[in-house]
């Protein structure tokens, strides 16, 4: 990987910094300017040379598409979560280059185990629209049969695992599942997304251990965006960098600016490139923030002045892409346009079509809790068809 | 006496306590800065400041370690855990440590800790963040389990809890967060732990219930009352130890008993109930005692599957018409 990589054999602090600990780095938007973070995408829609993943202008235009439609997306959903159509939703607003960067390089083989605002993800990699606007009903099409949140799907189809609630369980997760594959000798990686607050939780600690260890097909995508809820980075750990965490582990790590598609793709695919070739396992931290609350359920006001998002807000991802299109493939605000419509009137639809789907049905309650239904999950279903009678009680 | 609201109760039992014992603190995530995940914590950073008041890194393994080994020096934290959900990436500290220290140290080592969330069902948040984790902890000897329904009990039994020797669990809820009550100001009164309440007196049936299930026991009393059925309503407040004295009292009267308890009914607190009671009163029993419980699988997202596996008001009345033999 680059130079900037942090391997194994060398101090943590390459920007120049002392082992003491400091703030923790990405809190302000120059932080993404040190020295050793990825960036390819300059101010002025060019590309350094250096680390340009080399993307054909098409690819470059799906991405964006893919970006805008997400941000589309989380627009509408906030909306239909703020009106009381749908229960919930956690999204990724200003994140949507780190989510569809590292994506766009997995493979057909290769699995995404993600952690909760990487639907972008999920629809990069073929969950149709009208199935994720389901999973936000909960109804009787949803993939996971109205049994999650909003947001927490599962997708095995597209090699997407599930989405789990408590933190960082997906980090060990993905692991044992590139571990498996590499004893099976499946030619496959496994990208798992975590946040900068998950990099406190036990499992991510097991999870770089022991793919440091075994040498693991993972890559590790850390969406440091700056907060765990109402906690900056600097609260959640005195590193100064997340990525220094993978040193410990003698997991190779980069820092790469996280608003910059064409650096995310690069060290993705890098990554991927690595576990492949039999290196194991890298940590990526995408240097990126958090525009929106944490979820409908956060009003991020009372602990984040709106005027702390302006310079994260001239780094917005998708902005920074768009001058590129500009400048390189002459893109017009028609496109865009027309992007816009095309997504609404797709949203829209789909949207419609969910919420008229009926819930699952009372029956769906007891499938999957076992492989097979055993005997007292069917009485408990007929019961309930039949009203109450508790077995072994008299009074009839 | 003043009303308060269940979370203002809570937080002036943590208030009271911290002022008078300066060894308590608090711990977990979002209590300072964000004043509490629901709120319950609202004030306190500022009032006590970053050294009592603590915003915890994500690791309920590690803050409840971190609180053991500060239990151990004599401190007296108290843990908050965003919901009870979340204890169980804690629960080896909780089960192994907390629990047991006293007793594999020979007594060496003492443990004064309070552990508190929100527990149980809340409104439609699925399969990972709905569950009844009292079942599981009044489960280990070593514990101490508390799930009080009413703000007044909820204050008392936190601050017996906070003076209490022992890792005491406290199981709050978000649906009771809101609810109001006359609370004691007296910063003396508290509720002994291992007491039940009568909370309705009736004559036809028991209905033994606790936290959230206690007001739900209540609409369906009210109902049960219209169709000319007493039901008496013992609200335990305090799981183990379990006042099985008041159980008893009360089934003796009635002869009958229903058990109504949010979780699911494989092994719960409630089939401990039941229990005690056929032992200990097998003789004054009309009928086989029932329990209105969760369904026996994982908690649905849907509304309308949500509303099926929780218990409701309708679930108890079936139950009490059974025991009735009104069915
Ligand atoms: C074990 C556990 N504890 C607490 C929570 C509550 N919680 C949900 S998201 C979150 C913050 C996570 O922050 P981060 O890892 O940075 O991810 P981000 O939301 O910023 O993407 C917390 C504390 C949880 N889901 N699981
Ligand atoms: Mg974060």
């Amino acid at each position: 990987m680059s130079t900037a990589t942090y391997s194994t054999d060398r101090p943590p602090n390459v920007s120049g910094a002392s082992l003491e600990p400091q703030a923790a780095v990405a809190r302000h938007p120059l932080d993404t300017c040190a020295d050793d973070v990825i960036k390819v995408l300059r101010d002025d829609g060019s590309l350094d040379p250096a680390h340009d993943p080399k993307l054909a202008p098409s690819e470059v235009i799906a991405l964006y598409r893919a970006m805008v439609r997400v941000r589309q997306l989380d627009e509408r959903l906030v909306a239909l979560q703020r009106q009381g159509r749908i229960g919930f939703h956690i999204g990724s607003l200003g994140e949507e280059a780190a989510v569809l960067g590292s994506v766009s390089a997995t493979r057909p083989q290769d699995w995404v185990f993600p952690c909760y605002r990487e639907f972008g993800a999920a629809l990069w990699r073929g969950l149709p629209l009208q199935r994720y606007i389901d999973n936000m009903f909960g109804n009787a099409n949803d993939t996971v049969k109205g049994r999650q949140m909003p947001d927490h799907y599962t997708y095995r189809e597209g090699h997407f695992g599930s989405v789990s609630s408590p933190i960082g369980t997906q980090i060990t997760q993905a692991v044992g599942f590139a571990w498996a594959a590499k004893l099976r000798r499946d030619e496959l990686a496994t990208l798992v997304y975590f946040g900068d607050g998950a990099t406190s939780s036990s499992d991510f600690h097991s999870a770089l251990n022991f793919a440091g260890v075994f040498k693991v097909p993972v890559v590790f995508f850390c969406r440091n965006n700056g907060w765990a809820i109402s906690v900056p980075t600097e609260r959640q750990t005195s590193s100064n960098t997340f990525a220094c965490k993978g040193v410990a582990y003698g997991v190779p790590a980069v820092r790469v600016d996280g608003n910059d598609l064409f650096a995310v793709v690069k060290v993705a695919r890098d990554a991927i490139a690595r576990a492949a070739r039999g290196e194991g396992a890298t940590l990526i931290e995408a240097m990126t923030y958090r525009l929106s609350g944490h979820s409908t359920s956060d009003d991020p006001k009372a602990y984040r002045p709106d005027a702390w998002l302006d310079p994260w807000r001239r780094l917005d991802p998708i902005e920074r892409l768009r001058r590129h299109l500009e400048r390189t493939q002459g893109w017009t605000e028609a496109q865009d346009r027309e992007i816009e419509v095309a997504v609404d009137a797709e949203v829209k639809a789909c949207i419609a079509v969910s919420e008229k789907v009926a819930p699952p049905s009372l029956d769906s309650m007891f499938e999957d809790v076992y492989a097979e239904p055993p005997w007292h999950l069917v009485e408990q279903r007929e019961q309930l068809k039949a009203g109450p009678r508790p077995k072994g009680h008299g009074g009839r | 006496m003043t009303v308060l609201r269940y979370r203002e109760a809570v937080r002036a039992a943590m208030i009271e306590e911290m002022e008078r014992d300066e060894r308590v603190y608090l711990v977990g995530e979002e209590v300072g800065h964000y004043q509490g995940a629901y709120k319950v914590t609202e004030g306190m950073l500022d009032k006590f400041g970053s050294r009592r008041v603590i915003d915890a890194p994500i690791t309920e393994s590690g803050f409840t370690g971190i609180s053991i080994g500060a239990a151990m020096v004599g401190l007296r934290p108290i843990v908050e855990y965003m919901t009870w959900n979340f204890s169980a990436v804690a629960f080896d500290q909780i089960l192994n440590n907390a629990a047991k220290l006293r007793q594999m140290s020979g007594g060496q080592l003492t443990i004064p800790l309070v552990l508190r969330a929100p527990n149980g069902s809340a409104r439609q948040v699925g399969s990972q963040h709905s569950h009844s984790m009292e079942h599981f902890y009044a489960h280990i000897p070593g514990l101490k389990v508390l799930a009080p329904a009413m703000p007044a009990d909820a204050k008392g039994l936190l601050k017996s809890a906070i003076r209490d020797d022992n890792p005491v669990l406290f199981m709050e809820s978000e649906t009771l967060y809101g609810v109001k009550g006359e609370v004691p100001d007296d910063p003396d009164f508290i509720v002994p732990l291992g007491v039940a309440s009568i909370v309705r007196e009736g004559t036809d049936v028991s209905i033994i219930a606790w936290s959230r299930m206690v007001h739900v026991a209540l609409e369906a009393a009210a109902e049960l009352e219209k169709e000319g059925i007493s039901a008496e309503i013992v609200d335990l407040r305090s799981l183990r130890p379990l006042d099985e004295e008041t159980v008893v009292r009360s089934v003796t009267k009635t002869h009958r008993a229903v058990v109504a308890h949010e979780g699911w009914p494989y092994g719960g607190v409630g089939a401990e109930v039941a229990d005690r009671i056929q032992r200990l009163a097998f003789d004054e029993l009309d009928a086989p005692v029932l329990r209105a419980t969760t369904l026996d699988v994982p908690m649905p997202y849907n509304a309308r599957l949500e509303q099926y596996v929780i218990p409701q008001a309708a679930r108890i009345i079936e139950n009490v018409h059974r025991v009735l033999y009104k069915s």
